[in-house]
């Protein structure tokens, strides 16, 4: 059963999608749509017919299938509400940013496929914010790998059952930093926009249509709320089941629900608060928080915690 | 000597058959002479498995003149490059078979494409100075007349940037063997490494540094690098691909040999240093990459990365190994070893993807390419193949050496000092840097020339390449993919290499699986590989069952109301990389011209003109100082040569005088 917990991200993603929306309505003093749209919108999208631009390859068809295929594979090896697992391959960290780097590379080749400019507007500046955002990831992976001993989320999140330590305190800033960039939420990217200048990820998916969007659209928010659950097992794990008794598993999984919830509501202040940033000033929010997490690691080799 | 050296000379006598055959009979001289090196390089791959698996191995030592002796020896480390340069020789024949069939000078081509190889395995087989000098002198003479083959005149001028990076090189590597003679007494390998625990420290110091300086220019180290982007893409493809697939790993030897293998343990600074060496030459290497419109040169600057990826590894293995942590520096040298088995294969396969492009399209520059994915479809497929692996994505091989590599970076925190507490981690920010940069180069380059629409009419007239060609990238992709879901095996076949260099094992357990017991973590990418093809059918199927037979119409590209889009609205090369140009200003110095002219000025543009260059700041701040310098050098000593016999007779005569003078 412990090996099914990619489950739980498969199905709840889209609610909690639908849950931030909600909140961003609200703040807007909107009612908002149903916090169950995404379902409905995905269903839709599955049903209806495609229509498929003649410039494209079978890059374009099999991209939608990998990047879908690519999340879940990502979300076999995290432990979301138990770190037990008898997959030989879960967990390691840095296999998951890679994993997420292949759905990115399809996603963006299949964006240049078409051969419109926005497209491979899209395309180009996914990847300027990855290339900013990576090392960014990767320092406050390590920061909290070198304090657990291993690179395995599962190890990670059994060894920081503990309050966060002053570097943890500053790689999770950052890491915050990362996600807002990576899951294409404002200041970084409008996911609402429908104007095709101002778009990055939605620029990237303009000429899918259909079930392939559907993937898509699936794949996004899974990988939402799997970012979410690192920075849970990173930073929070408290709460996480050791092995697969019912009970635990029963409070490992009210208090992941209630974790996520946080940092979905998190995700919808920060967006409503925000206004939308100059793609070219990114750089100097995304190198701040690089510096963040170059801090977060000196905190951890001066004073050890 | 035993049965085993048959392989050895069997392979020495089809290359040398290989490179005589053209000359013998020039006429008819078909694509067939690359039959030789194809058989050549497997007889070699035996060979290589033989070393790797066996003992060290001395193979002939002809004593001519006392200090004139030719001592070939393998061991497991020569036997690891061994095997490299056979299975990269082996699809580069089958390739050139295809490759050179419309070349003119083609007899010439494979004398030297034979040449060349039996040199780099002289270089790697070499067991003392003299040997290893020759044969590496006879690799750069014999790479120097491949870069400027096609006799043009920017060829001449790479091939001459290149031949004096070279020799600038090989002055400091017999700088450092004279002073490992002068210290040891040795001129062999084996017994210079016997003595080299007597060396002082300080002339060790300088040892290394000279051995990392020469060594580093073969390789390709940033700020050694300027010959490569200039002299891979001169080059024939097939020749490329050598190039920079095994030929800048013989540095990358040199380096093992001479400072690992010979030199032993050093202080930990040297590890550090390399690090250090890495992480710049693999940031600098794919920034530079990434703004680079000419697809053979954008490869070149990615080998710049790479080799720096490989010195993260092998630098962070030199500081375990000194602060005595042998299992974990042989993982790290692990690491190392097998990105440079990685390069060799995918950087191979993109070179000779590169070189059928070029060969079909007629042009270098990707602004000219677009929509290849259907003209060339395997092209495309195979090369798609080399861009997953490099850019390190899971289930290619790149992907394992990478994690290898993050890992081995990772234990450095384990050492004493907090100098490599601090450098390592930095340098693995810089690696995930260097992987995210990769992703975009990559998706550019497969992106802009292989998708969307054919930008020009050399793009339009592209054909499939020859099946020997196909062949030959086939081979090294199924290779990718083989060491990418198999690390476990992989890293078995040069164990041996690591435990010679490193003195400890790694080893790993299972053969899909990598898993390190130091850090309870491991990856399998056999079993990514299954579940992910599994879940791929899956996701196929339930798509297919859950939303119903697929409904599609063919439409146009959106194109916001425009009667139709043309190629020319395409996003360029150049337009990719822009936002990348505007927020690393500062490391590209780049310098924007616009021109534009106006029917009514400032709304209506009737052309603009664009241009974006990046000033590349060795070659501008460093290497066009030093020439200058010795430009205006050699204009003042050029007064000494005036012509006249008479002057020259005075100074005939003054020398003399001098000579008499102080000769006591």
């Amino acid at each position: 059963m412990e090996n099914m917990q990619f489950i739980i991200i498969v199905i709840f993603s889209p609610l909690i999608q639908g849950i931030i929306k909600k909140l961003k309505a609200n703040f807007q003093g909107r009612v908002g749509s149903s916090i169950f749209q995404p379902y409905y919108d995905l269903m839709r999208l599955f049903k209806k017919e495609m229509v498929v631009s003649h410039v494209t390859s079978w890059i374009f068809r099999v991209a939608p299938y990998i990047v879908f295929v690519s999340t879940i594979m990502a979300a076999i090896m995290v432990p979301v509400i138990t770190t037990k697992s008898t997959y030989s391959i879960t967990g390691d960290i840095i296999v998951l940013i890679y994993i997420f780097a292949m759905g990115k590379f399809f996603m963006a080749l299949a964006a240049l496929d078409s051969g419109t400019a926005f497209g491979g507007e899209g395309s180009s500046r996914e990847m300027m914010v990855s290339i900013l955002v990576e090392p960014m990831i990767m320092l406050c992976i390590f920061t909290t790998a070198i304090a657990a001993g291993s690179t395995n989320l599962a190890v990670i999140a059994e060894q920081h059952n503990t309050i966060l330590t002053p570097s943890h305190m500053l790689a999770f800033f950052a890491f915050m930093i990362a996600i807002v960039a990576d899951t294409g939420r404002i200041p970084v990217d409008n996911p609402d926009t429908h104007l095709e200048l101002t778009m990055i990820h939605e620029g990237m998916l303009l000429e899918y249509s259909g079930r392939y969007l559907a993937l898509m659209e699936w794949a996004h928010y899974m990988k939402q709320m799997l970012l979410f659950t690192i920075v849970v097992d990173m930073f929070f794990p408290l709460g996480i089941a050791y092995d697969g008794g019912m009970p635990e598993i029963a409070v490992a999984f009210g208090s992941y629900f209630l974790k996520i919830l946080f940092l979905a509501g998190i995700m919808s202040v920060v967006e409503s608060t925000r206004a939308k940033l100059r793609f070219f000033e990114l750089p100097s929010l995304l190198g701040g928080s690089f510096a963040l997490a170059v801090l977060s690691l000196l905190t951890l080799i001066m004073i050890g915690r | 000597m035993t049965s085993m050296c048959i392989y050895y000379y069997f392979g020495l006598l089809l290359f040398i058959a290989g490179a005589i055959t053209p000359l013998v009979f020039p006429q008819k001289t078909k694509r067939f002479a690359y039959i030789f090196p194809t058989t050549g390089a497997c007889a070699f791959a035996v060979f290589g498995m033989y070393l790797l698996f066996d003992h060290p191995l001395d193979i002939s030592a002809a004593s001519i003149t006392p200090f004139l002796e030719f001592v070939f020896r393998g061991d497991a480390i020569s036997g690891f490059f061994i095997l490299l340069i056979s299975i990269l020789t082996f699809s580069v024949s089958i390739y050139s078979m295809g490759y050179t069939k419309d070349m003119v000078n083609k007899g010439v081509m494979s004398v030297l494409f034979n040449i060349f190889i039996l040199s780099m395995y002289a270089v790697i087989l070499s067991g003392n100075v003299i040997t290893f000098l020759i044969s590496w002198e006879t690799m750069s003479v014999v790479s120097y007349f491949l870069v400027t083959f096609d006799r043009k005149e920017e060829s001449a001028s790479a091939g001459l940037l290149y031949a004096i990076m070279t020799h600038a090189g090989t002055a400091f590597i017999i700088a450092a063997f004279l002073l490992l003679y002068k210290y040891t007494g040795h001129m062999d390998f084996a017994g210079i490494k016997e003595a080299a625990k007597d060396i002082p420290a300080g002339i060790k110091t300088i040892i290394f540094a000279f051995a990392v300086i020469g060594f580093g220019t073969k390789a390709g180290i940033i700020p050694l690098h300027t010959w490569l982007p200039q002299a891979h893409p001169a080059a024939p493809s097939n020749i490329s691909s050598l190039m920079s697939g095994v030929m800048i790993k013989t540095g990358i030897y040199g380096i093992l040999r001479t400072v690992v293998d010979m030199l032993g343990v050093g202080p930990e600074w040297w590890g550090i240093a390399i690090i250090l060496i890495g992480a710049v030459s693999s940031v600098l290497g794919i920034l530079y990459a990434l703004t680079e419109n000419d697809m053979k040169r954008l490869l070149a600057y990615s080998s710049v990365e790479n080799i720096g990826i490989i010195l993260l590894g092998i630098g962070a293995s030199m500081v375990l190994a000194s602060s005595g942590l042998h299992t974990l520096s042989a993982i790290a040298m692990t690491a190392g070893l097998y990105h440079t088995l990685n390069h060799t294969l995918f950087k191979g396969l993109l070179f000779l993807g590169a070189g059928s492009v070029v060969h079909a399209t007629h042009t270098k520059n990707m602004e000219e390419m677009g929509g290849l994915i259907k003209l060339m479809p395997y092209t495309a497929f195979f090369f798609l193949i080399g861009s997953v692996s490099i850019c390190a994505l899971p289930l290619f091989n790149g992907f394992v050496s990478e994690w290898l590599t993050f890992q081995a970076l990772l234990f450095d925190f384990k050492s004493a000092s907090a100098v490599a507490k601090l450098i390592a981690p930095l340098s693995g920010a810089a690696l995930a840097f260097t992987g995210a940069m990769a992703v975009a180069c990559f998706v550019k380059v497969f992106g802009i020339s292989f998708l969307g629409m054919p930008r020009s009419e050399h793009a339009r007239g592209a054909e499939v390449a020859s099946p020997s060609m196909i062949a030959g990238m086939g081979f090294l992709s199924l290779l990718c993919l083989l060491t990418g879901i198999f690390p476990g095996h992989t890293i078995k076949f040069f164990s041996s290499s690591v435990f010679s260099l490193t003195g400890a094992d790694f080893s790993s357990s299972g053969t899909g699986i990598l898993s390190i017991r130091e850090i309870s973590s491991g990856i399998s990418p056999l079993s990514l590989f299954i579940v992910m093809i599994s879940l791929f059918i899956a996701a196929v199927f339930l798509v297919r069952i859950f939303g119903g037979k697929k409904k599609i119409t063919y439409g146009n590209s959106w194109d916001c109301g425009i009667p139709s889009l043309t190629s020319r609205m395409q996003y360029t090369a150049t337009a990719f990389t822009n936002p990348i140009r505007v927020t690393f200003k500062k490391i590209y110095l780049s310098k924007r011209h616009t021109k534009a002219s106006y029917a009514l000025k400032p709304y209506f543009a009737k052309a603009i003109e664009y241009r974006d260059d990046i000033t590349p700041f060795f070659e501008r701040y460093i290497y066009q100082p030093v020439t200058d310098f010795i430009h205006s050098l050699a204009g003042k000593v050029k007064h000494l040569q005036s012509g006249d016999l008479h002057l020259y007779l005075g100074y005939i005569l003054a020398t003399l005088i001098l000579l008499l003078i102080f000769w006591s």
